[in-house]
């Protein structure tokens, strides 16, 4: 290939003299005293909510009642069973009202939550529901993005995301407008009992 | 040619109001950006982190543009190689037309404005829509972005209002963002859903892993890929990153410093296409491994193009972007696009007081204001200044040189600004005088006063 | 000239400056942004050891009176309200003030000397350290943002009723000032020295 022959050459011919990397000690970062606050508050301030349960048995009940509504909710959490499977089309995903997806783990920092491809069954799921609820076990949150890429291997799956929040937009006259093309809501769902 | 940047904002600034509002819409970004910068002790340090792993990238760049590719095909993406611009559009177009289609959506890449790709496509009779609101916005004025991140932050609601009456029948005189941003879902909706080839910019590429790294507050580029049989990714060679562990340094900088977020909304990771996609990344050069040769200047390509810049700088806030005729504005644009067309972009080094604020908010500490300096000297060993301002110059350095003829031309000039101010004070031939007065005339120099009053 | 683009040209002048300030001790000077082009590009082949001991002796004079007076008190006297304009290559060039765009301890050698001298006021404009649009041969090449930059920052000025406008940079002062008594402002702008000399 011509092109990538004479990109690589001239890159090679100009770049600098070798740098080498820094030192990156992340451990030298404090951390926050109580992770789920700063987490909640996070959360909220991207236009998010948290709602802590005490137990699995909640979110089912949430659940359930959901879909006693006869709107068309997916659940992807094996929670009383199966984890719904994900219709391909995107045609039929858009009436999805809400979507329940498993996070891996929240972000304190920033109230991001990293969501696998296998939690969500189909990459399109979280981004095309009208409500998006992602549910985590109060033990999994860490403080920062520096620890949450070392927690993570971001290509253990075709595909991963950081979420934080619901979709939003401040494009026009710097007016924010929560519900731009993704979900038009947040909710993170915390189950204190681990 | 196009008309200089002083022209262009010049008549920016006819608009006193106007400027004011966006100055002051930006200004507001800027302070954002601080308030989520003093939450973080560790600030600084990130910012030489970062600065540090880009620098050190830039310097074995070939060896880690080598190992994304092959880590990316090993995962089952196509690796294309553009030399230039319209290298990159015909990949592009050759991919549309190899699969039939006519329509593709594209996220936010500046990359692809850069290469003009929405006109070459649009010329070959395929349909680009823009999914980024702002860019559908701009896009629909047929008009350029005037901001790499906030693309139609130059635009009124009245004004975005009016665009969506006339293209997607929105309710005259309605200028609530919150019912305009819906009619932007809802229409552009249908287009996700039925869209079939997906363009997206790439913010990381990584190295280690082979995969990229796009980071939206909208959901955008993901609704258009997560439903395309086609995904093409664009991005600049200066866009790789080393590894994983790099990101968790970047991604706590980049919303920072563009919009004072603590994270964009959605920061996806593409690493294999789905079952039954197909993937494609084009590595581009335009330009780009020229300006790694220049030494002064290479480190321009650190850039995360997050627009700190752009907010902090007192001259874009007060020309806006179009004023700068460039897909990418501000003063990182002042700085890359010389070396792009030297000769188009003269003007651009010199749209700046070099306060250096602009380097202060760089989150990977590109010396902005420093290299807006040096080009300023390029571009004039290059004959590319005025040769009235080189007269000039040549003049004032012939003065300055020679104590005895200074003291004669301060003397001289004194007595003239008291004698003879009316030569002084034309608005026509003295570019000051416009809109200042003249600064009083001493009446004797300083070298006189001090030789009189020494001994005291 | 340099700023223009015209470094290359200024050879005569270097030659001139270090004949002129060779065997001096302290260079002080009332000019962030004359100081700040010595010490970064001051340079002649003929003599580089003189070059160089004087791009290090140079000094700005609120840096001088503060980091080699090192001066704790004034015998100043200046009643009035005055406003701190910040020269950009006063404070980020030689780092006279903390900057607003850091994540820093804060601090301000100008300010702290105004705060020195009785009777004063001292009174910062809402931006902080905004640029206030001379920017060398920008006040007449981009006439029209420079003056734009300029009306703002008086306007800041103005909004907190200050009697006197002062720096560090005869040109930012120069420029402020010729804006003002266009407008037929009656704010007076003095030089930092002149108010840390003041007797009134």
């Amino acid at each position: 290939m011509i092109g990538r022959e004479k990109i690589l050459s001239v890159v090679a011919k100009n770049k600098p003299a070798a740098i080498s990397l820094p030192d990156l000690d992340f451990k030298s970062i404090d951390q926050p005293v109580d992770m789920l606050e700063t987490f909640a508050k996070y959360v909220q301030a991207v236009g998010g909510e948290v709602v802590t349960i005490d137990h699995e048995h909640v979110l089912q009940e949430r659940i359930t009642n959901d879909r006693s509504t006869g709107k068309y909710i997916i659940n992807r959490i094996p929670v009383g069973g199966q984890p719904d499977e994900v219709p391909e089309d995107p045609a039929v995903l858009e009436s999805v009202y809400r979507a329940y997806i498993k996070g891996s783990f929240g972000v304190a920092e920033n109230g991001a939550i990293w969501v696998m491809e296998s939690a969500m069954g189909n990459r399109i799921l979280p981004f095309i529901c009208e409500q998006l609820v992602l549910v985590l076990y109060k033990s999994e949150l860490v403080y920062n993005m520096n620890e949450a890429y070392a927690t993570i291997q971001i290509d253990k799956e075709g595909y991963g995301v950081f979420i934080a929040g619901p979709s939003k937009t401040a494009d026009i006259e710097q007016s924010l407008v929560i519900g731009a093309h993704g979900p038009k809501a947040l909710s993170v769902l915390i189950i204190m009992s681990i | 040619m196009n008309p200089s940047h002083a022209k262009l904002a010049e008549a920016f600034n006819e608009d006193e109001k106007r400027t004011d509002w966006h100055d002051q819409t930006l200004w507001f970004v800027r302070q954002k950006r601080d308030k989520a910068a003093q939450i973080l002790p560790e600030w600084e340090q990130l910012r030489q982190w970062a600065s540090d792993i880009k620098d050190h990238t830039l310097s074995n760049l070939d060896v880690y543009l080598a190992e994304f590719e092959r880590k990316a095909m090993a995962n089952g993406i196509q690796v294309h190689w553009a030399l230039d611009a319209a290298d990159h559009n015909a990949i592009i177009h050759k991919i549309i037309c190899d699969q039939g289609l006519t329509r593709i959506v594209k996220s936010k890449s500046m990359l692809t404005e850069e290469c003009h790709l929405n006109d070459y496509l649009q010329q070959s009779g395929i349909e680009v829509i823009d999914t980024d609101l702002g860019e559908r916005i701009v896009q629909l004025r047929k008009e350029p972005p005037s901001h790499i991140v906030l693309p139609a932050i130059h635009l009124k609601k009245q004004d975005v209002s009016e665009t969506f009456r006339e293209h997607l029948g929105t309710e005259a005189g309605n200028y609530d963002p919150q019912y305009l941003t819906q009619a932007a879902r809802i229409h552009l909706r249908e287009k996700f859903i039925q869209s079939e080839l997906a363009i997206t910019g790439v913010n990381f590429a990584v190295a280690e892993t082979g995969g990229i790294v796009v980071c939206t507050n909208e959901g955008n580029a993901d609704m258009g890929v997560h439903s395309a049989r086609i995904h093409i990714g664009c991005m600049g060679i200066e866009k790789i990153i080393p590894k994983a562990e790099h990101l968790g340094v970047f991604t706590r900088l980049l919303a920072r410093s563009a919009t004072g977020q603590p994270i964009t909304t959605y920061t996806s990771h593409f690493h294999r296409p789905r079952p039954g996609q197909e993937m494609h990344i084009i590595i581009v050069d335009n330009g780009r491994s020229r300006q790694l040769g220049r030494e002064d200047f290479r480190n321009s390509l650190k850039c995360i193009r997050c627009a700190a810049c752009f907010n902090t700088c007192p001259v874009y806030r007060r020309s806006g972007g179009h004023s700068y005729h460039t897909a990418v504005a501000g003063p990182i644009g002042s700085i890359l696009n010389p070396n792009l067309d030297m000769k188009a972009n003269a003007d651009l080094p010199f749209a700046s007081t070099l306060c250096g604020s602009c380097t202060n908010v760089c989150p990977v500490k590109i010396n902005i204001h420093e290299q807006l300096w040096k080009w300023r000297q390029v571009i004039a060993e290059e004959g590319l200044v005025a040769p009235s301002k080189k007269y000039n110059m040549k003049m004032m350095a012939f003065v300055l040189a020679r104590p005895s003829l200074y003291r004669l031309a301060g003397s001289a000039g004194r007595w003239m600004m008291r004698n003879l101010p009316f030569l002084v004070k034309v608005k026509v031939l003295n570019p000051w005088y416009k809109q200042r007065e003249m600064p009083e005339a001493p009446k004797e120099s300083f070298r006189d006063w001090y030789k009189k009053n020494k001994g005291v | 000239m340099a700023n223009s683009g015209f470094a290359s040209l200024s050879g005569g002048c270097d030659k001139n400056f270090i004949a002129n300030f060779s065997g001096i001790d302290y260079i002080v000077a009332p000019s962030g942004s004359c100081v700040l082009h010595i010490k970064e590009h001051l340079n002649d082949s003929r003599s580089p050891a003189e070059a160089e001991f004087i791009r290090t002796h140079i000094y700005e004079l609120t840096e001088f009176l503060t980091d080699v007076l090192k001066l704790e008190k004034l015998s100043a006297r200046f009643p009035y309200k005055v406003g701190l304009h910040s020269s950009c290559h006063g404070q980020r060039g030689l780092h006279l003030s903390s900057m607003s765009e850091l994540v820093a301890p804060a601090f301000s050698k100008p300010a702290a000397l105004l705060n020195m001298v009785s009777g004063l006021q001292l009174c910062l404009p809402e931006r902080p350290d905004e640029c206030c649009g001379f920017g060398g041969t920008f006040c007449v090449f981009e006439e029209a943002v420079s003056v734009k930059m300029g009306v703002d920052r008086i306007k800041e000025h103005e909004s907190n009723h200050v009697d006197v406008i002062t720096g560090g940079d005869v040109s930012c002062l120069m420029h402020l000032e010729g804006i003002m008594k266009r407008k037929g402002s009656k704010t007076r702008v003095m030089h930092i020295a002149e108010i840390l000399n003041s007797e009134q």
